[in-house]
């Protein structure tokens, strides 16, 4: 299935720009990964201090708690960049083979904005799950702990290397197989309602918004064969929404989580 | 009862049971499990090692076709070839190996002339190849219609633009560096400069342009001034796009026919296909990296959440190698059960860990942990498992299901990594409940030990300061706990780990374990290897120079060995001979091409002293490409844009070529610049050439020779001194005396006394004991409590003395004998009294001072009315007549003690006085002590014979005298200006330590008192009978000369207050505390501990004398018990065996048997436990694990003195001296000689005071010992 990608996510490598890829919509899941790594990073370290749960947030003055989220914001919107540019790669790579020069080149030049784009869709997303969380009084209680938070990241990062890089028979085996497995990393990781509809929304606004840029004229598949990228994107989006809802809500509880180690 | 629910049953019976299992036989189990894990493991040993490396596979080149392109018969027959075999290979290449040497070698060569004229003859040989045309029935073939042919080179490489082909056939040769140009070449001044120009400064693996050119490696070659060889070799690579049979035999038949190659053997009959793998560019590895970190903040944030165990990191570590050994073990068992992986292991492996997990390992931990702390170690780790086993079992079904679901996708990879998963899934829950669990159960185990040192006692925990899930514990406390919270001041823990600084600790870890001394003489032996085994005259040229005689194929693989002429027998002593083979046809094209000479045209002098090598062919130079980079080929057409990555290029057979120059070739075409340019004059002028000549060559080898043994000189001098600067280092840095017993239970043996074991004697002290002599026989009892210090001699004496000056204060003498000092006439005239009313046995209210036992038997009898006596003394000297006013006097009292014992003056008659100084001269007389001399530099009174007096004066009887009467002194403790004294008897009695007076006693029980307790404000009397009495001393100016109470259960306590100022009540009676005789009491934070004769310690609160637990673990009669403000309790006993205990709840911590015969005392620091037996053996312990740290040889019979004076200075008592010991380590620090015949006495106790003095009895003498230098030293 090396294909896909390769025709998604553009970038040629022999500098040939025979096609725009990302759409703004697949910033949405490359921001999650990649916002999950930042998080996972930089949220111990400065980010976790300051981060204030957002349940918890109301009686907190609102001073600190725009700067909570201004910094949870932030830290998403890193992972989200970050995922971005790591999972493009994972999509190129299969041009790649001789001189990672020019391919580290490639990253950069095509489609600048789709990175930005991708950590600002993980900051919208990652608030908006525990905002959703908040208002259905429904607190995500299942596996909060930054531990379940990498298992999660690891496994989207997991389907997207096996949608880069296995072969599948045909469109319809590749969706499924896609779709099993972000519902399994929905099924274990989330398991809430909320998380469930957030995701598949987030999937279909996502594709219909990719589809819409591609239509236009503005981001281009590489390959002709339209229905194989579909078949993948919807899913990818899925389990990309999923996993930066985790991250969003693991950092909305903030710090009192972390200490506990000591 | 569904289903489901008696499932859930089964399951947790069955854990608990496997629990049990696990924590009862640890080390079997996992011993059982690394076996399983190997054995698993071993399959792997077959897999080939994950990497990119290149992939051969060769065919016979009879019949050689290019295998088909598409795949049919692959299904067919899978083991011949290999899956890539498919379609022709990217190339086909074709080496012409080139050899070439100067022979005979002339001293007057220069080292250049190996390797110029060599090179001059790759144009000859390039441009024959170039030429060569195959012409045969079918027509002519040239080179350009069956070669590679390459276009541009890389936009990046334009540099290399001049010296690789472009635009043609892909041949390749040094002659490429001068490009192809044999003028250019010939007027080339540095050769060596221009070959080198584009060699990349920086180290770099991968083929640089020369390799590429030379197709060599490098030090194959011979393009160096410096080889010893002489023999330049190359080759020339030609690249082919299309294999044509014929016209590779052809070239190959015509350049053997040219240059023939006489013993060259190759039998050339097999192409080698190479296939290259994907390559792994930063790109892809990007990612990798990225689901690296992910997975490794997994194991971070995962391992963090393991807490309150004893290691966490071990923990953590375990539970890390259980999952990657699951792992393995899950590859290991599908290769073999015949799986090949196919998947890129590196790639999968971080969803595999992620996938596995380690919630369960986590699951565990936290469950067993959360299990009641004072559960047996067995019961924890099977009640843990057990009540987490649904949850842990819900789980691995439910990741095994997934799995299953992912198995039916039937992706071939998915399918492959489901295998995999649910493999190392079921190997991870084996690991998890074997192999987890059981490290698990020895952790706990370890906490327990650990734990148990820190835990704070029931009082100071207060009820909201419970640690979560050990409620079970403080439950079963409830019942016990005292209404009264004793405060206890717990030392931080900080403060027992900082006594010794961090970087003595290394230096002491580096000592003891002599790691920098194995490190020198390992670095030493592998130095002294290499060297041998280097050297010019050494080890390698002897094996080389032993291989070369029995090798078959000649001296071929040693042509690198530079032997003299004169060690190995000249095989052709004829140079012209050896420059022509008779064998080798003689060529007639050869002498066409240009710049050869006839053949015979012989070395111009024809002195040769050298001998070239011959030129040889060994197996390994048929092949010598393996020896290229593996990066050799993909470099070369990557140059020209052509990826290997995935596809194969076939190698065929080299064609040897041998080209023999002779000297004078040589000569000709050297450079004129060779001469200057080189070390040796220019060869053409004569006589520059024969008196230098023969230094270049040799001089050159000279030079080589020269600088490797600089080299080996400088080497070796920089390794003594490092080795000596080391040994300083570790000189300055060590101690001389490492603890070496701190490594298992070594013993120590203190045989003469200040020697050590390394005959370091300790530093003989400055420090002057202070003898503190009075005693008449030898001391038995010794208490202290820092100001003052009491002791008590077999006499039945007791002396008071300053702890800080060694002044003697008070003496007080047996009841029946006079004090002989300063307060001696109050005591005396008490006795005055209690004869008087002995003898006449008029006074049925006899006072209870210290008047013999038979008066006590009078108990019904309402108690003294005199609870005073001792103010009368002074006053009166006819008792009889001052009696019946006693009462009234008491009051002043005090003052008049002092006032008669110093001054006299101020009531007493004068004849008092006198008749006090009979009193107690006949006192002295009459016990038989003549030599009592009065040790307190007070004024003395003259002794008087005191029974006469007595009789005289009274006309009792001397029976009421009798020894027997008062009862020896059993035990003593003294606190403040109190001292509380135990008979046996059965009398208590509480003196006045500075005045010397009686202040209250006891009577009531005739049982000898064999321990006493004094603890403030409380005295607890343990006694012969097993009965324990519990006092509480008030201090009060009540005028009651009599105080009566009764309490409880105690059936008639009377309470005899003697003083005005101290009372002492008894408040509790048990009245069976022990079935035999108490030998054992001991009273700390609130608790009080008895330890008998019944083999049982039972641990009673001290407030109000309940009973809490009754210990019960040893096989002998209780000798000593520990116990201490952190609530440590320790026992020993009879058996020899050491316990510890749980005092909060009743528990066996540990046993340890210590000693052969009885324990004789017992004391812990905060991390050990010091013990010393019958056996003269003082052992100390770990007091967490129970292991033996290392024992003392005591002398004999001292074997129970022992003190600690800080957490790690211990003082032994030895044969007339005392002994300083740093615990930590077991080092003999100070030994203090007690006095000059040390002969005599063995130190029989010790006893520490707060101003680290010590005082140990010696015979009848004690000494008073400062330690501030020691202490000065450890701190």
């Amino acid at each position: 299935m090396p294909r896909l990608h390769d025709h998604f996510w553009s970038c040629p490598c022999a500098g040939a720009a025979r096609h725009l890829s990302p759409p703004r919509a697949r910033s949405a899941p490359a921001t999650r990964v990649g916002g999950m790594i930042a998080a996972t990073r930089s949220v111990p370290a400065p980010g976790a201090p300051d981060a204030e749960p957002e349940p918890r947030s109301p009686r907190a003055d609102a001073g600190s708690w725009h700067r909570h989220l201004v910094q949870r914001s932030l830290v998403l919107f890193s992972v989200g960049v970050v995922l971005a540019l790591v999972l493009n790669l994972l999509q190129i790579q299969r041009n790649v083979t001789l001189f990672p020069d020019e391919v580290i080149a490639t990253i950069f030049s095509s489609a600048w904005w789709v990175p930005p784009c991708c950590g600002t869709a993980a900051a919208v997303v990652g608030l908006l799950y525990p905002c959703i969380d908040s208002h259905l009084g429904e607190p995500h209680k299942f596996k909060r702990e930054w531990a379940s938070v990498m298992r999660c990241m690891a496994v989207f990062v997991g389907i997207n290397h096996a949608s880069a890089k296995l072969d599948f028979a045909n469109n319809v085996q590749l969706s499924l197989t896609l779709a099993a497995l972000s519902l399994g990393l929905w099924w274990t990781f989330d398991r809430s309602r909320s998380g469930l509809g957030l995701g598949i929304t987030i999937a279909f606004l996502a594709t219909l918004i990719t589809q819409f840029l591609v239509y236009n004229g503005v981001y281009q598949y590489t390959s002709p064969d339209f229905l194989y990228i579909r078949s993948w994107l919807p899913c990818i989006f899925f389990s990309g929404g999923v996993t930066v809802g985790n991250i969003g809500r693991q950092l909305a509880m903030g710090v009192p989580e972390k200490p506990h180690s000591d | 009862m569904t289903l489901t629910e008696r499932l859930r049953e089964k399951i947790s019976q069955a854990f608990y049971n496997h629990g049990l299992l696990c924590a009862s036989y640890p080390i079997p189990i996992i011993l059982f499990t690394g076996l399983c894990i190997l054995a698993c493991c071993y399959p792997l040993l077959k897999l080939p090692l994950p990497g990119t490396g290149p992939v051969e596979f060769s065919t016979p080149v009879k019949d050689y076709l290019p295998p088909p392109a598409d795949s049919d018969h692959k299904q067919g027959e899978p083991s011949e070839h290999p899956d890539w075999y498919v379609g022709a290979p990217v190339a086909y290449i074709q080496q012409i190996y080139v050899k070439s040497s100067v022979s005979p070698w002339h001293k007057n060569l220069l080292a250049v002339d190996v390797f110029r004229s060599p090179l001059s003859r790759a144009f000859q040989l390039v441009e024959e190849i170039r030429n060569h045309v195959l012409r045969d029935s079918s027509g002519t073939k040239s080179l350009e219609e069956v070669c590679l042919q390459v276009t541009d080179l890389l936009p990046g490489l334009r540099k290399l633009r001049n010296l690789l082909p472009e635009h043609g056939c892909l041949l390749l040769s040094p002659g490429n560096f001068w490009q192809n140009d044999w003028e250019r070449f010939h007027a080339d001044p540095d050769i060596i400069g221009t070959i080198h120009q584009h060699e990349p400064k920086t180290l770099q693996t991968s083929a640089t342009l020369k390799d590429l050119l030379f197709g060599v490696p490098g030090k194959y070659s011979g393009v160096s001034l410096y080889t010893r060889k002489r023999m330049a070799s190359y080759t020339i690579t030609l690249v082919f796009q299309h294999y044509h049979a014929k016209f590779l035999g052809s070239l190959r038949a015509r350049l053997m026919l040219l240059h023939p190659s006489p013993n060259c053997s190759f039998r050339a009959e097999s192409l080698v296909h190479v296939h290259f793998k994907e390559e792994i560019g930063i790109a892809e590895l990007i990612p990798l990296v990225t689901t690296y970190i992910i997975l490794f903040a997994y194991i971070y944030f995962s391992t963090r959440k393991i807490d309150m165990v004893k290691s966490k990191w071990g923990l953590a570590l375990a539970a890390v190698v259980t999952v990657l050994s699951s792992l393995l073990m899950s590859v290991g068992l599908c290769t073999l059960f015949g799986l090949t992986p196919t998947l890129n292991g590196g790639e999968i492996f971080p969803y595999l860990v992620v996938v596995i997990g380690l919630e369960n390992v986590l699951v565990l931990t936290k469950s067993v942990v959360s299990t009641p702390v004072d559960l047996e170690v067995k019961l924890r780790i099977a009640q843990g498992l057990s009540s987490e086993s649904w949850s842990i079992m819900k789980n691995v079904a439910t990741e095994l299901g997934i799995i299953l679901i992912g198995y039916f996708t039937l992706v071939p990879a998915i399918q492959e990594f489901c295998l995999f998963a649910v493999v190392g899934l079921v190997s991870d829950f084996f690991l998890q409940m074997l192999f987890f669990t059981t490290v698990l159960s020895i952790d706990i185990r370890r906490m327990e030990l650990a734990d148990l040192n820190k835990r704070l006692p029931p009082e100071s925990c207060l009820p909201s300061a419970k640690p979560v899930g050990r409620p079970a514990r403080y439950e079963r406390q409830l019942a016990v706990r005292p209404s009264t919270p004793h405060t206890i001041t717990l030392q931080p823990s900080s403060f027992r780990n900082l006594r010794l600084p961090k970087r003595l600790r290394v230096v002491y870890f580096l000592a003891r374990t002599r790691l920098a001394q194995r490190l020198i003489m390992a670095g030493t032996v592998v130095w002294i290897g290499i060297l041998v085994y280097t050297d010019p005259a050494g080890l390698r040229t002897y094996l080389a120079a032993q291989v070369t005689e029995q090798s078959p194929l000649g001296e071929g693989s040693l042509a690198p060995i530079p032997v003299p002429s004169g060690v190995l027998p000249a095989s052709h002593p004829d140079p012209a001979f050896s420059i022509f083979p008779p064998d080798a046809p003689k060529l007639p094209e050869n002498q066409t091409l240009p710049g050869q000479l006839p053949e015979h045209a012989g070395p111009a002098d024809g002195v040769h002293d050298s001998r070239a090598p011959e030129v040889t062919w060994g197996p390994e130079d048929e092949e010598l490409w393996r020896k290229l980079s593996f990066r050799h080929w993909p470099t070369l057409f990557s140059y020209y844009n052509v990826t290997l990555a995935k596809r194969y290029i076939s190698l065929l057979p080299v064609i040897p070529v041998t080209l023999r120059l002779n000297p004078r070739e040589a000569l000709e075409g050297r450079h004129p610049q060779d001469g200057r340019s080189a070390w040796a004059p220019p060869g053409p002028l004569p006589a520059g050439l024969w008196e230098t000549g023969p230094k270049g060559p040799a001089g050159a080898q000279a030079h080589g020779d020269v600088t490797l043994y600089k080299v080996a000189a400088l080497g070796l001098a920089a390794g003594i001194v490092l080795v000596l600067l080391l040994l300083c280092l570790y000189r300055v840095l060590c101690p001389r005396n490492y603890g070496q017993p701190g490594g298992g239970p070594g013993r120590r043996r203190r045989g003469e006394l200040p020697c050590d074991d390394y005959g370091y004697s300790p530093p003989e002290t400055e420090i002057v004991p202070l003898v503190l002599r009075g005693h008449l026989m030898d001391i038995e009892c010794l208490a202290s409590d820092g100001m003052l210090l009491v002791s008590c001699c077999l006499a039945g004496h007791i002396c008071v003395w300053d702890a800080q000056t060694g002044d003697c204060l008070t003496r007080i003498p047996r009841p029946g004998h006079r004090r002989d000092s300063g307060g001696g006439s109050a005591f005396e005239a008490q006795e005055n009294w209690e004869r008087l009313s002995d003898g006449g046995k008029t006074s049925p209210e006899e006072p209870g001072d210290s008047p013999p036992l038979r008066h006590r038997t009078q108990g019904p009898l309402p108690p003294s009315l005199f609870g005073d006596q001792p103010d009368l003394t002074c006053l009166i000297d006819t008792n009889f007549s001052v009696l019946p006013s006693a009462s009234e006097l008491t009051q002043p009292e005090p003052r008049h003690r002092v006032g008669c014992s110093r001054a006299q003056d101020s009531v007493g008659y004068d004849f008092s006085r006198l008749v006090q100084r009979v009193y107690q001269e006949e006192g002295l007389a009459a016990a038989r002590m003549p030599s009592l001399r009065p040790p307190s530099p007070r004024p003395m009174l003259p002794q008087a014979p005191e029974d006469d007096g007595l009789s005289l004066e009274k006309g009792s009887p001397p029976l009421a005298w009798a020894p027997s009467a008062a009862g020896s002194i059993w035990s003593l403790e003294l606190q403040g200006n109190l001292i509380v004294v135990g008979r046996s008897s059965g009398r208590l009695e509480v003196w006045d330590a500075i005045e010397g007076v009686l202040c209250c006693s006891s009577d009531e029980v005739s049982s000898g008192i064999t321990a006493l307790v004094f603890l403030d404000k409380r005295i607890v009397a343990a006694r012969l009978n097993g009965s324990l009495d519990f006092f509480s001393l008030e201090t009060h100016t009540s005028f009651s000369p009599l105080q009566f109470r009764g309490r409880g259960s105690s059936p008639s306590s009377s309470v005899y207050s003697s003083s005005n100022t101290v009372a002492c009540h008894l408040t509790h009676t048990v009245p069976c505390a022990h079935q035999k005789p108490i030998t054992a009491l001991k009273a700390a934070a609130g608790r009080l501990v008895t330890g008998s004769q019944d083999h049982t310690l039972r641990v009673f609160r001290l407030e109000d004398s309940c009973c809490l637990f009754t210990l019960q673990g040893h096989s002998g009669a209780i000798t000593t018990v520990y116990i201490d403000q952190t609530m440590v309790l320790a026992s020993g006993g009879q058996d020899g065996a050491i316990c510890l205990w749980d005092v909060l709840t009743g528990s066996r911590v540990s046993h340890m048997f210590a000693h052969r015969g009885d324990v004789t005392s017992l004391t812990c620091t905060t991390s050990c436990v010091i013990s010393s037996g019958l056996d003269d053996l003082i052992s100390i312990w770990d007091r967490s694990t129970g292991i033996k740290l290392y024992s003392i040889q005591q002398d004999l019979g001292c074997g129970a003195s022992l003190g600690v004076i800080s957490d790690n200075l211990l003082v032994t008592g030895g044969q007339g001296c005392v002994s300083f010991w740093d615990l930590n380590y077991g080092d003999l620090l100070q030994t203090v000689y007690l006095g000059k015949n040390s002969e005599s006495q063995p130190a029989r106790q010790i006893l520490v005071l707060d101003n680290a003095a010590i005082v140990c009895n010696f015979g009848s003498e004690l000494s008073l010992v400062y330690v501030p230098s020691v202490l000065e030293k450890l701190d």
